[in-house]
């Protein structure tokens, strides 16, 4: 066994922070608590990508962790905040399924990705290799957040953190998809968000609102 | 490369430029001429593609082959005919107060940052750029398909999103794979997500790698083409946006998503050297024909049916593509072309019929011969154009790739045939009584505009009765490109 060096054990331990925040927000009900948990990761990813950046010598590393700072942390949610203030609406989230059983399906889900990212991980060259098995875990949690929550804010979230998770998966198993297009995804993240902003309004102003179970009218088949 | 830069700077230009004169009168116009200036640009790229044979230009970023160059042409003549379509359509819904002026500046615009991120996926050579374009056809068009504000399409409008964009997240997740095998070989330059260095180095690509990438990438690009079982997204945004969006999200989304299936199948084949990538997509393509000619039958909106119709013809192209060999690529590829035209027709059609009617429910539009004859033999002729009927090039296409299945994988062919059939029996008994069924409808003081239809179905049926040799040409060479 080869010695691990300090910074990868930094970033071995923001994947398991990352994790776990994935699980928190799969746990979480409260929409207010959910943006400040999303930013949370969005730190978390920030820091770990800085450090890679550091520890590898990717100078462009710099660049990325600078962006997902500005996008995730700072601009994603103040919009987000924004939006409910503006909405007014700050309830409860609720899920179609229980918090436990979630958890249960999400276990499993973290355990069908470690192994399905073992034999990648073992072909990848970089010092991160062994969490591309965790950036895979929180796409899949994300996923799931996204098809158990009924209402508007949460299944965007979920849609933001699974980006997340994407990310991560980028930095750790390559250092990092090229510069332009980062840039690209960044700015069509940034862009859905906005779209998505005006749209909570018509949402709103069209059902009176922002639960989807009034948008299950068009039916297959029908 | 001038011609590169008219073909995407035009649709960008105009779209900003509409963003700013939308709400004037002028605007159906400078979209009319926008949309024209982009397919002459088209034409004169092509004619360069032919001279000078393929480009790659841009510090490498920009390539055109006879793969892409064939659909680039194609989707700026149907953006430029929907254009024109559009102009009477919109004004009509304008007047019955369905749109305001202000929704008008963003359709306008959006329509030609639309056709922009269309040939901007078509043109990339950075397989990257090709899902940030995707990702923002996607981010144009939910604007497009909630146009009209109700609820059924902001319904719709948010379904598309969600469905699509964690469709595309999977694709991005099969980018980043296939960045990761290709960074060892070529290095953590920009040169490793270049589908032109990627496909020099195919050979030697991490195949465990590839095989999952190609998953990812089948199944997220696959949800933009309306594969099923990702299809639900696609009947609600053909029915609630405007038709001119219908039309446009048919004849040019579809493909140009499953045009990066393709380049992705190039890579994955090259470097699998097994039928992984084949029997994946020919199963994919095989279910949507069953499911979608099942659905058929059930449908009561016209533009739903329609809807359900283009995915079952996506699922036998992708079919088509994934038996592979020149002659089913060559099917696929005509396919492709005939369709897009054909369903753009089409829905150009249909959204002259239920504007006139003032309902897309089919049971209550009757005897549209009567109402307007043009009308009605623009809807029934495309109607048996989509249905397979010889002489059009629907049949050559449908009737080349059942004669491949049958050879090849002769299991396939009572699916496709039954499906086919089922299909034209659920079709034509819903849009017969629409065009020839009794009705106390007076005949319409004004015609509709039908150009574009006709000349659509003109062109389907030149290509039933005989393919132009330089088409026929890129035809063989791109079947051969795609392998």
């Amino acid at each position: 066994m080869v010695a691990v060096p300090l910074y990868a054990q930094f970033i071995n331990l923001l994947a398991a922070i990352l994790l776990l925040l994935a699980f928190a927000m799969l746990a979480q009900r409260r929409v207010m608590s959910l943006i400040d948990l999303f930013a949370a990761q969005g730190a978390a990813l920030s820091c770990s990508t800085a450090i890679v950046a550091y520890g590898t010598h990717q100078p462009h590393l710099y660049f990325s962790a600078g962006l997902t700072l500005l996008l995730k942390v700072v601009l994603l949610p103040w919009l987000l905040y924004r939006l409910i203030r503006k909405l007014d609406v700050k309830w409860d989230v609720e899920g179609l399924i229980n918090v436990p059983t979630t958890m249960l399906i999400g276990l499993v889900l973290v355990i069908f990705s470690f192994n399905l990212a073992v034999p990648i991980s073992e072909l990848a060259s970089t010092v991160t290799r062994a969490t591309l098995g965790i950036a895979m875990a929180t796409v899949m949690l994300s996923f799931l957040m996204m098809i158990t929550r009924r209402k508007a804010i949460p299944q965007v979230i979920g849609f933001l953190s699974m980006e997340n998770g994407l990310f991560f998966a980028a930095t750790s198993a390559t250092y990092g998809m090229p510069m332009v297009v980062e840039l690209g995804i960044a700015l069509d993240v940034l862009v859905g968000m906005l779209i998505l902003g005006v749209f909570f309004f018509q949402i709103r102003e069209q059902f009176d609102s922002l639960d989807l179970k009034h948008m299950e009218k068009l039916k297959e088949g029908e | 490369m001038i011609e590169i830069l008219a073909v995407l700077g035009l649709p960008l230009i105009g779209s900003a430029l509409l963003a700013i004169v939308g709400e004037r009168s002028i605007a159906p116009k400078v979209n009319v001429a926008v949309s024209m200036l982009t397919f002459l640009a088209a034409v004169a790229l092509t004619v360069r593609v032919i001279s000078d044979g393929p480009l790659l230009v841009l510090n490498r970023q920009f390539f055109v082959d006879p793969f892409n160059v064939f659909l680039v042409a194609l989707t700026a003549f149907v953006g430029f005919t929907t254009s024109i379509f559009s102009q009477p359509y919109m004004r009509i819904e304008e007047e019955h107060g369905r749109l305001t002026a202000g929704r008008l500046r963003l359709y306008h615009s959006m329509y030609q940052l639309f056709n922009f991120t269309m040939l901007l996926a078509l043109l990339t050579n950075n397989m990257g750029i090709l899902w940030v374009a995707m990702e923002a056809a996607t981010l144009t068009t939910v604007l497009l398909v909630s146009l009209y504000r109700t609820p059924a399409s902001l319904e719709a409008a948010w379904k598309y999103f969600i469905l699509c964009g964690v469709g595309i997240a999977q694709a991005l997740f099969g980018t980043i794979l296939l960045y990761f095998a290709a960074e060892k070989l070529l290095g953590a330059t920009g040169g490793a997500l270049l589908w032109t260095e990627l496909n020099n180095v195919k050979g030697q690509l991490e195949p465990t790698v590839l095989s999952l990438a190609f998953v990812f990438l089948l199944v997220g690009y696959g949800t933009k083409v309306g594969l099923v079982p990702l299809h639900n997204w696609l009947p609600d945004a053909h029915a609630e946006g405007p038709t001119p969006v219908s039309a446009v999200l048919s004849g040019l989304l579809l493909n140009v998503a499953l045009y990066a299936v393709l380049r992705c199948k190039v890579l994955v084949e090259g470097s699998l050297q097994n039928s992984f990538a084949r029997e994946l997509m020919m199963g994919f393509g095989l279910l949507s024909v069953v499911v979608a000619a099942f659905l058929l039958s059930r449908q009561k909106d016209i533009k739903r049916l329609f809807a359900y119709s283009s995915v079952e013809h996506m699922g036998i192209i992708t079919f088509a593509f994934g038996m592979g060999g020149p002659i089913a690529n060559f099917a696929g590829l005509l396919h492709m072309t005939v369709h897009s035209l054909t369903k753009s027709a089409i829905f150009f059609t249909v959204g002259h019929a239920t504007q006139k009617t003032g309902t897309q429910v089919m049971d209550d539009i009757r005897g549209l011969i009567t109402i307007s004859p043009m009308l009605g033999w623009g809807l029934i002729m495309g109607t048996l154009a989509i249905l397979g009927m010889p002489p059009f090039g629907v049949f050559a296409s449908e009737f080349l790739i059942l004669t491949t299945a049958i050879r090849e994988h002769p299991w396939a062919t009572p699916f496709l045939l039954g499906a086919l059939g089922l299909a034209f029996a659920a079709v034509f008994s819903k849009v017969q009584p629409m065009v020839f069924g009794e009705t106390s409808a007076k005949r319409l003081p004004l015609r509709p505009t039908m150009i574009p239809v006709f000349v659509h179905l003109a062109m389907v049926l030149m290509l039933g009765l005989w393919i132009p040799p330089f088409l026929a040409d890129w035809y063989r060479q791109a079947a051969k490109l795609i392998g």
